[in-house]
């Protein structure tokens, strides 16, 4: 049994995000098919699926930066098609790349400072040097106590390694306390022990935010999450929860070859 | 050792001791007047250091509202007898800030190369109309016929007073524009220049706070304006054409952008070369075009930035030196520490 099973939450929950009838195409190209999905809150969700599947093109389409061909998406049955990212985020949406995008030149601390004072009015303050607030420091450096990150807060970003930028990337999406957390291959190029650092860092956060993880590495994604949708030339082809995920003929037949 | 901030405000002390005292030393008016015109553009090229270099908006439109802020006090004197220095700041001010929110509005709408183009054409539009509406802004031949007028301490009619003018705006300038890169706001202008796809995903408009940047600069060019205008006691399309956007580019990159301290830099050098060249020649143009290649290519960082390479430079060969003597071999930071 996983960690994660131990922790289901309800199964009768509320809905944190809800695709209908989700397309894209690029051209000629139909990189999404008509998805549905639905995620419930607190919820772990895998998504597996071959390179170019449009997994990312998904993510991309839920955070806002993409607007879907046809389809609806619903964050806590609030319907949020057509609303910009920025907006999607102050609704308690957050997401991580699939290439970590961190802002390099500017120092650990200052880069969660930025995420801690998105959300509030702060962020409009011109006449005030950032170190009045101490408040926004102190909460960073708390975070980054909780990953051992703390000797570094001071340091350039860029001088982190890859598995420290990860994990910077996750907190600065969790510093907002979301709702919904994207987490797009976190663990792609990672070494095998920053790979554990970061899935031990998603295990062990609390169940209040549901988290739709991208995973190449299926140990990752057997550690993390409790359900699978596989996707396949844009379709769901599969949902399954890790248990059964194994036995699934479909997923056998064209993602895992039969060798899980 | 004395830390690094207490040197820099010793050496931001000793500079403003000097500038004060300049009027007095004796010097012929020639510097004097010199100096005042490199506050001025020195106001101007900060306002653009602070799209340029802090949000990365490569704007083209800068003289407009420099221009405009000039216009307005000229037009304002001859035509509607406004002579308050204040009421004409802050008419000046407003006028050039809804400008700026009306051109920032088109301008944003695009990026990159795009957006210099918009820039670059709003910027010849504001030209176009300074040089055609002739019954409002006198054309060619610009607007004379209004004076300078006191302010408060300052008796602008002799040049010292006027320089101390120019000074303490610049002061004022140079200290609102330092709080707001370093306030929250300032983070944020960083942030979308650096990342945008990632501020937005942590719920910043980045639209929005590059339009904000846009009017504000907009506003700290008016004032330059304002002071230009009255400096002459003439407003010409000069003032507003591509020519005064471009050397005021310029002086931002010379000086080094991102550090507002450098276009300051930068306005001193353009102000005193064109001087001392165009009395040598015709071409001083050139000369300038040469000088701005040779940064490009040694000091793309600008001067400013070139500076701060070689006192890296030279402090970290001090504290190897220190190191090979002092320290054991194992206390050198594998992932080399903090870059700050
Ligand atoms: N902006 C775009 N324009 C055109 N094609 C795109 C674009 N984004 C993604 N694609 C195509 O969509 C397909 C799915 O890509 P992506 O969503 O990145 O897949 P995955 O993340 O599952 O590997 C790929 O064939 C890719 O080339
Ligand atoms: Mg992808």
């Amino acid at each position: 049994m996983t960690v994660a099973a131990l922790h289901d939450p309800d199964s009768t929950g509320e809905t944190c995000l809800q695709l209908t009838g989700i397309s894209k195409r690029f051209g000629n190209l139909h990189v999404l098919d008509d998805v549905a999905l639905s995620v419930r809150h607190g919820e772990r969700r895998g998504i597996i699926g071959p390179n170019g599947a449009g997994k990312t093109t998904l993510f991309n389409v839920i955070a806002g930066e993409l607007a879907p061909t046809s389809g609806k998406v619903h964050l806590y049955g609030r319907e949020i098609t057509r609303l910009p990212p920025h907006s999607r985020a102050r609704l308690g949406l957050a997401r991580t790349f699939q290439t970590t995008t961190l802002l390099p030149g500017l120092t650990v601390v200052e880069n969660l400072v930025l995420s801690l004072q998105a959300l509030t009015p702060t962020r409009f303050q011109c006449f005030v040097p950032r170190t009045r607030y101490r408040a926004f420091r102190e909460e960073a450096l708390r975070l980054l106590g909780q990953v051992q990150l703390d000797h570094c807060a001071d340091w350039l970003v860029r001088a982190l390694g890859h598995g420290e930028q990860r994990q910077v990337e996750i907190l600065m999406a969790l510093a907002q306390r979301p709702k919904l957390l994207l987490l797009d291959e976190p663990t792609a190029g990672l070494s095998a022990a920053d790979a554990v650092l970061v899935t031990d860092m998603l295990r062990a956060y609390h169940r209040d935010v549901a988290m739709v993880l991208i995973e190449h590495d299926l140990s990752v994604v057997f550690n993390v999450v409790e359900r699978i949708t596989v996707l396949h030339y844009g379709r769901v082809v599969a949902e399954e929860s890790v248990e059964g995920i194994h036995d699934n003929p479909v997923v056998q037949e064209i993602y895992l070859g039969g060798k899980l | 050792m004395i830390s690094r901030s207490w040197r820099n405000i010793a050496i931001i002390g000793v500079l403003l001791v000097l500038a004060i005292a300049v009027p007095r030393l004796g010097l012929p008016a020639f510097y004097v007047s010199l100096l005042t015109q490199t506050w001025i553009y020195g106001i101007l090229a900060m306002s653009l250091d602070l799209l340029v270099g802090f949000t990365g908006l490569v704007s083209f439109m800068q003289a407009a509202f420099f221009g405009i802020g000039a216009y307005v006090v000229a037009i304002g004197a001859t035509r509607y007898h406004f002579v308050d220095f204040w009421l004409t700041l802050v008419v000046a001010v407003l006028v050039a800030g809804i400008a700026a929110a009306a051109f920032g509005a088109l301008a944003l709408r695009a990026e990159d190369a795009g957006f210099i183009i918009i820039t670059l054409a709003l910027n010849e539009i504001v030209w176009g109309l300074a040089y055609q509406w002739v019954s409002m802004s006198g054309g060619d031949n610009g607007i004379t016929g209004f004076l300078r007028v006191n302010v408060g301490p300052f008796h602008t009619t002799d040049n010292s007073g006027f320089y101390y003018l120019s000074l303490t705006a610049l002061i004022i300038c140079l200290t609102l524009l330092v709080l707001m890169v370093r306030s929250p706001f300032g983070l944020v202008l960083v942030g979308a220049r650096e990342r945008p796809r990632r501020m937005a995903a942590l719920g910043y408009n980045v639209w929005l706070f590059r339009y904000l940047a846009l009017v504000i600069a907009a506003m700290f060019a008016a004032v330059a304006g304002v002071l230009f205008a009255y400096y002459n006691e003439f407003v010409g399309p000069g003032s507003l054409s591509l020519d005064t956007t471009v050397q005021v580019l310029i002086m931002v990159i010379l000086g080094g952008t991102g550090t507002l301290i450098g276009p300051l830099l930068g306005a001193g050098i353009l102000v005193f070369l064109s001087n001392a060249l165009s009395d040598i020649t015709q071409r001083w143009v050139l000369i300038l075009g040469a000088v701005y290649v040779v940064t490009v290519m040694y000091a793309p960082d600008g001067i400013v930035g070139l500076i701060n390479r070689l006192a890296a430079r030279a402090r970290s060969r001090r504290e190897l030196s220190l190191a090979a003597s002092a320290a054991p071999a194992g206390a050198f930071n594998p992932r080399g520490g903090p870059e700050r």
